[in-house]
């Protein structure tokens, strides 16, 4: 099956839930709005003809300042069968950040949206434990998001553990 | 009975402040001296790895260039331990178990920045990254590289036991 014919089943199944198509060097992309995301991920996964079995990763997009919405939640996806490769991406508005946990449809994506979560900040509705997977558990703030600070001085955001670190050294000296 | 290889009674100097009588199986010499040569000689540091560096470090340890040969024997306990090798990229995260590790150490305790990213940040100035390990740790020898070859690492021990060996005899206050 060519990806051409993957994004025409799924166009006859949700005509309106697709907002475009982008096919660039034998990638095929394809972006959702996010209210049915979980039901055509789920479609992808259960059609027996599509059988795309193996989630490849689930990563988060800040376009912040270039387009709106503000964030994707974008979906690797791979039929182990077919050998056919797909992109999926979900467009997540920056007040209202959410989209559906897929974490019961392939388990690879319970760490990946934890990930996700811990770096965007996108929340993953139905996850069975959205807790920060990289940073410590009391960081605030999230680092991929276009509007933290770029180098290693967050200043005010700071780790409270590790200024504390930095306080007693200088105490120290 | 002793055994007397040497007849000679009167004391040789074979190194500076060095004496030895080799009648009586007798060395003379500063206790500052001999603590510091003991210090050098039996450099434990803490089996303690980081990042790539680590792996360099362990390289370093092996047969081929053979870290023993110095004394030096990696102890899998801090409290065992006299220096603390930073092999490789300090997160803020990471922190709070280096300094933990740190205080754990016996007295007189050592440590040697390796590699960039322990010396400086290296190439990563980013939200998770210290800029350097002497941030909140005293460094005493620091070791460029990204990683630094074998060769470096042993040339910095090497630096490292001079000054040991330069050190007053007296207690450091860390």
């Amino acid at each position: 099956m060519q990806s051409s014919d993957i994004v025409n089943l799924l166009k006859e199944k949700f005509s309106k839930e697709i907002l475009c198509t982008v096919y660039f060097r034998g990638d095929c992309t394809i972006i959702i709005k996010r209210d049915k995301a979980k039901e055509i991920l789920k479609f992808l996964k259960e059609t027996p003809s599509l059988d795309f079995d193996y989630l490849i990763d689930v990563t988060g997009v800040d376009y912040m300042g270039a387009r709106q919405p503000r964030f994707n939640v974008v979906y690797h996806l791979m039929s182990i069968k077919n050998a056919n490769r797909i992109r999926v991406k979900v467009e997540v508005p920056e007040e209202d950040c959410w989209v559906e946990t897929v974490s019961d449809l392939w388990a690879t994506a319970n760490w990946h949206e934890r990930e996700c979560f811990d770096m965007f900040g996108i929340e993953f509705k139905g996850h069975p434990d959205l807790r920060r997977i990289l940073m410590p558990e009391d960081w605030e703030g999230y680092p991929l998001r276009k509007d933290y600070p770029v180098g290693s001085d967050l200043g005010d955001k700071e780790w409270k553990t590790f200024k504390d670190i930095l306080q007693q050294t200088k105490e120290r000296a | 009975m002793a055994l007397i290889l040497d007849t000679l009674t009167e004391p040789v100097e074979v190194e500076e402040g060095v004496k030895v009588v080799p009648a009586a199986n007798t060395i003379i010499m500063p206790i500052a001296k001999l603590a510091s040569w003991g210090k050098r000689s039996s450099i434990w540091p803490v089996t303690f790895g980081l990042a790539c560096c680590a792996i360099e470090m362990m390289a370093t340890g092996a047969s081929h260039y053979d870290l023993d040969r110095f004394g030096i024997i990696f102890r899998a306990s801090p409290r065992q331990s006299d220096v603390m090798i930073i092999a490789g990229t300090v997160t803020k995260k990471m922190a709070p178990i280096i300094v933990n590790l740190y205080h754990q150490m016996a007295e007189p305790r050592y440590v040697i920045a390796m590699g960039s990213c322990a010396c400086s940040g290296g190439v990563f100035n980013t939200y998770s990254t210290v800029q350097g390990v002497d941030s909140f740790l005293p460094v005493d020898v620091y070791i460029p590289g990204c990683p630094p070859r074998p060769e470096a690492l042993l040339d910095g021990i090497i630096k490292f036991q001079e000054l040991i060996k330069q050190e007053p005899y007296k207690q450091r206050k860390r």
